[in-house]
């Protein structure tokens, strides 16, 4: 039986889940855990623990002007992350769109390389080119972080391309927002990677919103995993997005999938975010209320794993606290990293253009900026 | 020397960098059954199979896109547009995903991949289907464009393009595919990006050129023999980088510019020579400089009109005389 039920209907506020309640339908045991250690489980737990702390972190430190630009947080959502990621392969990607700080932590690139990557530092991930929505790591296969929505889609296509092209079993998991079903190129990845059977897991992060704007008054299905069916061999669900065994457990069948038959999975995780849409933003806004923010807060995807695990007599008060205070603490380490962290020098600004350096038409053409010579 | 086609000496290219690195492959609308719109694929399909030749559907910023990240994860993807009018839908994934992705990671992740196809316009097919393409690549940091004009330097770039480490948008013609013959090397030769090459010399002006205007200007030079002036035909084969070096050394030469292409005049190829020239060759000008392009309107379907707006040889040679003070 799967976690993700195809025929369940889009959550609505007054149908979501309590806190602590399993996933209604979702056919899985609670007490099973699904067949995951007591150790896993509360690797899980941390994991969604250090990415909220860190975010609270970030959104600290962005009131002060330490961090620039566009800041998309994550608050909310951290049972899609840690829960799509975990069963991931080393060798394995992941591609992601803006708002994409936990999807690197998650993945494994350390928090002071994130959070210095937010400073614009050269010890950041992208050393301090790229900023808060483009998160990269080659070693870990995480090709980031993309500011147009939907145009990273195609990209994980490219990857799912060339695992079956070098003959390969890994997958590549592409997380998007909920208003990229839209798009066209979420479309033309679809056909293409559903008609040449292309090992990528679609992953719709559906926190209801894209900006201001409720995807039900701007697309014209009620289900947006509806949106995969059009697409023979791709197997489209959904899965509750604020439950982190909900969303493993559909990602471990998908990669089941793609690694086994090479066929393509589309997963709606309903979720939510509690923040803004970004940094610039209120909370809850002109296009929802207080009522709904605060109706699916109390359906929180940590406090809800952390009563469960408790319940279960796998995790202690104790633990818990301890846990938290690490993450805390590991939030603080990496403000503190990325205020230690150089400015990149200006010498780096033409140092990543091409990789067979700078042409020199181009930089006798910045001569008159007396400060580059 | 074999005499070549443009067309032969691309498909030339292709394979033997086929056979060279099995990490290529190529993707685009009919390069495999159909053997390619223009059949500069012609064969592929049946030498190297169909996860190396992928006919795709039509979705040009699908399959760009596909390329992107195909070369992020290794391989060296060839993505054929039908012509470049169609890769505007997919121009996002060659600007910002292609161009940007080596600088945006910090130098993590470049991108060797080659966007070609044909550009500028063929007969009478009006203003959605003729255009020239390059302006709107070249203004990117990031992306290297090339614009060949003679078989030789098209099978020599395309190799350089396939093995350079960066994108690079690959600018061909539906026109010279096949009217353009020239003499191509039977041993293995690679053509390098960024290099400019003196196609006619010359004493009096030089014209500054690309792809088809290098033939306009190698017409306009011969005709202008009679007349007693010596032209210098420059073809800059690459657009960016330009090879700014060899413009300045021909004008310091001839004193005199030209500046010849088939588009639009609002800040084209010809804008930004024109700007390197007076910079760094202004002493050096006994004229201003003159510009020959395509008149500023969406291409007409008429054939008169068509006429009237595509630059030709005619064009070149009066503004030869015009900056030798001669018409
Ligand atoms: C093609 C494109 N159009 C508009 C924007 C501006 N924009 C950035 S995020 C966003 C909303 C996206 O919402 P969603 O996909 O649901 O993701 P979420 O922010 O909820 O994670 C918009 C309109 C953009 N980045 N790219
Ligand atoms: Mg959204």
């Amino acid at each position: 039986m799967s976690a993700a039920n195809a025929d369940r209907s889009t959550a609505t506020v007054s149908d979501a889940p309590a806190a602590g309640a399993p996933a209604e339908g979702s056919g899985r045991d609670p007490d099973a855990f699904l067949g995951l250690s007591k150790e896993e489980c509360v690797e899980l737990l941390r994991e969604m623990i250090i990415e909220r702390r860190f975010e609270e972190k970030a959104a600290e430190v962005y009131q002060v002007g330490k961090i620039g630009g566009f800041c998309h947080l994550y608050i909310g959502q951290e049972a899609v992350s840690a829960g799509s990621i975990s069963p991931l392969r080393d060798d394995d990607y992941v591609v992601t769109a803006y708002r994409d700080h936990a999807q690197a932590i998650a993945r494994g690139m350390t928090p002071n390389a994130v959070m210095a990557e937010l400073y614009g530092r050269a010890d950041g991930c992208s050393k301090g080119f790229g900023g808060s929505m483009h998160m990269f790591d080659k070693t870990l296969n995480f090709m980031g972080g993309h500011g147009i929505v939907g145009s990273h889609l195609p990209l994980a296509v490219g990857v799912g391309y060339t695992i079956r092209y070098r003959g390969g079993d890994q997958v590549c998991l592409c997380f998007f927002g909920d208003s990229v079903v839209n798009i066209g190129a979420f479309h033309e990845s679809m056909n293409m990677a559903a008609r040449w059977k292309l090992p990528v897991i679609f992953l719709l992060e559906n926190n209801r919103y894209g900006m201001g704007t409720d995807f039900r008054r701007v697309a014209a299905v009620k289900e947006l995993k509806d949106r995969g069916r059009a697409y023979d061999g791709l197997t489209s669900l959904d899965v509750d997005g604020m439950d982190v065994l909900a969303v493993r457990q559909a990602v471990e069948e998908a990669i089941e999938r793609g690694r086994n038959e090479k066929t393509p999975s589309f997963i709606e995780a309903r979720c939510f975010r509690y923040m803004g849409h970004s940094m610039a933003d209120p909370m809850h806004g002109t296009y929802r209320t207080r009522e709904e923010v605060e109706k699916w807060r109390s359906d929180d995807p940590i406090l809800s794993f952390t009563r469960q695990l408790m319940d279960a007599g796998r995790l202690t008060e104790e633990e818990y606290q301890a846990i938290d205070r690490e993450a805390k603490e590991i939030a603080e380490e990496s403000a503190a990293f990325a205020d230690r962290s150089p400015f990149p020098d200006s010498d780096a600004l033409y140092r990543y253009v091409y990789s067979d350096g700078y042409p020199d038409d181009m930089r006798r053409r910045d001569a008159w900026r007396k400060e580059l010579r | 020397m074999a005499v070549l086609t443009y067309r032969e000496a691309l498909n030339d290219a292709l394979r033997e960098e086929m056979e060279r690195d099995d990490s290529i492959f190529i993707i685009g609308e009919e390069v495999g059954e159909y053997d390619g719109a223009y059949k500069v694929t012609k064969g592929l399909l049946e030498q190297f199979g169909e996860w190396r030749v992928r006919d795709a559907p039509i979705a040009e910023l699908g399959f760009a896109g596909l390329g992107v990240g195909a070369a992020m994860a290794g391989l060296r993807p060839i993505v054929e547009f039908m012509t470049w009018n169609f890769a505007l839908l997919a121009i996002d994934e060659v600007v910002n995903a292609a161009a940007k992705m080596f600088q945006m990671s910090g130098g993590q992740y470049n991108v060797p991949i080659v966007f070609r196809g044909p550009g500028g316009a063929a007969l009478q097919l009006a203003a959605q289907h003729s255009q020239s393409p390059e302006p709107w690549y070249s203004y990117v940091p990031g992306l290297k464009v090339i614009a060949p004009a003679t078989a030789k330097d098209a099978k020599g770039l395309l190799k350089s393009a396939v093995r350079d480490n960066d994108p690079v948008v690959f600018i061909e013609s539906e026109i010279m595919y096949n009217l353009v013959r020239d003499e191509v090397p039977e041993e293995e030769y690679v053509t390098p990006i960024g290099k400019a090459e003196v196609k006619r010399e010359g004493s009096d002006v030089t014209v500054v050129c690309h792809s088809k205007m290098v033939h306009q200007a190698l017409a306009a030079a011969r005709a202008l023999e009679k007349e007693d002036i010596d032209v210098e035909v420059l073809d800059l084969r690459t657009v960016r980088p330009l090879d700014v070096d060899a413009v300045v050394a021909s004008v310091k030469k001839t004193n005199r510019a030209v500046v010849a292409e088939e588009g639009w005049p609002m800040c084209n190829v010809g804008a930004q020579v024109v700007d390197d020239i007076q910079r760094e060759a202004f002493d050096s000008l006994d004229a201003p400089v003159a510009r020959v392009n395509g008149l500023d309107v969406p291409m007409p379907y008429a054939k008169n009109l068509e006429k009237l707006v595509t630059p030709n040889a005619d064009h070149v040679a009066a503004a030869v005389r015009h900056v030798c003070y001669a018409d």
